[in-house]
């Protein structure tokens, strides 16, 4: 083809930048925060509770700034509101098929439930004297109900960003199916990871911390595992990646976030009690810094 | 809807003038230069370079010489929006900017347009770019205004070699058939038809007679419609919610198991 590995070499760069690297990685900790704080109030025990009142913390804030930061991404800011309904006719804006369209939606859907869970939790921990508020949170039949769609909604917006970039015809996005579910494996490492952090500074003893960190060890072999397949799935285009940014892949996300956690984490005597939290650093980074190699490598084809 | 109009651009006889583009520049009113931000190619008569928000058509000079330049030819094509049966941008944008007239052409409203820019990523031959004065994504309109007035658009009614033709498609199909014919029979095989029928994304609205590869001239061999991903796309990202979900099932639950 002319040296050229794919038709999706002859489309032009969005300039999508930092903001929506930045976008990419709120939204993945707003909702896989929200995700893993419902699975431990759904499945885990009643000890676990301050664990899961701490993922509930998190998706709210994030998902302010994950929406001040699309909104300041667009070239006329003013007109955000076109995402969700149509200018000429005030009806409702939605394309099913198209993933901005959708996302637009759940992100504000999400933003509701991430508020009334924020709610909840302060309400539940007996941070806010609001005690109407507790009924909103698990274990109440409410709070379950709220919790099972919160969490669903919250691994839409965690995912829906890598099925946007695959529905585009930009090199790397568009040539492998499997951005959604690296993004959505990706997003509850890091929120794990996050979790596990904030934790650590706070003066609870929380009973399911080491599950966490159990949990994100599986998480990030998945992830691994479906970066490899992702790799191969690109085929020819994969040459884009030996590059700079296929160097900061390899040892940025790969060896740092990745293997040096997985090693960490195996050999927990290594760091002592820094172990758990330097793992969870390490694969904060490594998640952020993916969302950075995917966004800029292809912009820069 | 009125018959579906639009542009056959017959490459061999450009001259390579830009007489398309300096009327087009005239009749949208697109500045010449983006704040005196433009640079020129430094290597090329091709100082456009490329189609972005205030270029909506740009001569291409391809130059295919031999290294001692004694051999070899120029490549002319004036490229625009291809306006697609089955337009990428129409499809993915999230405002319903994007429309399709009763020419079936696609055009941009640029009061509905907020700039989110996934036009320009959707589409397969990289026509779409922002205009920076606007701030909303910009191409050609094939005159959409000169069109509901009656008149045809600017650039080719501007073209002195009639290299860009308009008209209905059939009767554009129809005279690009017999030019392909007419030069196969003077010698020159090569001569092909690009995105005028229906298999190149439902047919290109603005279509071309090539001589060479498609990728030659920077156009895509087989675009392709950016909701090909979707579906698999969508299902993998399910698969991966169900295996995170399913490994935070077992953990948590297989502690509390453990520990009663």
């Amino acid at each position: 083809m002319n040296g050229v590995p794919s038709s999706t070499y002859f489309s032009a760069p969005p300039d999508w930048g930092w903001l929506i690297v930045l976008y990419f990685f709120f939204g993945g900790l707003a909702g896989g925060s929200y995700f893993l704080a419902s699975l431990i109030d759904l499945f885990g025990r009643s000890e676990d509770r301050p664990l899961s009142h701490l993922g509930y913390y998190i998706p709210f804030p994030c998902v302010i700034l994950s929406g001040l930061l699309l909104t300041l991404d667009l070239q006329r800011p003013e007109r955000f509101w076109h995402m969700l309904i149509e200018s000429n006719t005030y009806r409702p804006m939605f394309k099913y098929w198209s993933p901005m369209s959708i996302g637009s939606w759940a992100l504000l859907i999400f933003g509701i439930f991430a508020l009334v869970s924020f709610l909840g939790a302060l309400a539940d921990a007996e941070h806010i004297p609001w005690a109407a508020w507790r009924k909103v949170h698990p274990p109440s039949l409410l709070g379950r109900f709220i919790a099972a769609i919160g969490g669903i909604f919250g691994f839409y917006v965690a995912g829906y960003t890598g099925v946007l970039l695959s529905v585009t015809n930009r090199p790397i996005w568009s040539d492998t199916p499997l951005l959604g579910m690296l993004f959505i494996v990706s997003a509850a490492s890091i929120s794990a990871a996050l979790m596990i952090l904030l934790a650590g500074k706070s003066r609870w003893t929380m009973p399911g911390l080491r599950d966490l960190h159990r949990v994100d060890v599986w998480l990030v072999v998945l992830e691994f595992i479906v970066l490899i397949a992702l790799m191969i799935s690109l085929g020819p285009v994969f040459r884009a990646w030996l590059s700079a940014w296929g160097l900061l892949l390899l040892i940025g996300v790969v060896i740092v976030g990745m293997l040096l956690p997985l090693a960490l984490s195996w050999r927990s005597q290594w760091l002592g009690e820094w172990n758990m939290k330097t793992t969870a650093a390490l694969i904060l980074l490594g998640g952020f810094l993916l969302r950075l190699v995917i966004v800029f490598s292809a912009e820069g084809v | 809807m009125a018959e579906p109009m639009g542009f056959y651009t017959d490459t061999t006889v450009c001259i390579g003038c830009k007489a398309c583009e300096v009327a087009c520049k005239e009749w949208n009113q697109l500045p010449s230069t983006n704040g005196g931000l433009n640079t020129l190619s430094g290597d090329s008569y091709d100082n456009t370079r490329q189609l972005d928000g205030i270029h909506w058509r740009h001569v291409k000079f391809i130059e295919q010489f031999t290294e001692d330049r004694k051999d070899g030819r120029w490549l002319l094509m004036s490229d625009v929006c291809k306006h697609c049966v089955h337009a990428a941008c129409l499809e993915v944008c999230p405002t319903n900017a994007i429309v399709r007239t009763e020419f079936d052409t696609v055009v941009i409203q640029s009061d509905v347009c907020n700039g989110c820019r996934d036009c320009i990523a959707a589409c397969p031959f990289g026509v779409i770019e922002t205009n920076p004065v606007s701030g909303t994504a910009q191409k050609c309109t094939l005159c959409y205004d000169r069109m509901q007035g009656g008149m045809e658009p600017a650039c080719s009614k501007a073209c002195p070699t009639q290299s860009i033709q308009f008209g209905t498609i059939k009767d554009l199909r129809g005279r690009a058939q017999k030019r392909v014919e007419q030069l196969h029979q003077a010698g020159e095989k090569r001569a092909y038809l690009y995105g005028a029928d229906d298999k190149m994304l439902g047919g290109l609205n603005s279509f071309y007679l090539l001589v060479d590869k498609p990728e030659v001239y920077g156009l895509p061999p087989d675009p392709k419609m950016p909701t090909r991903n979707l579906d698999a796309s969508s299902m993998f990202s399910v698969l991966g919610a169900v295996l995170v979900g399913l490994i935070g099932i077992f953990n948590f639950r297989n502690r509390g198991a453990s520990e009663r």
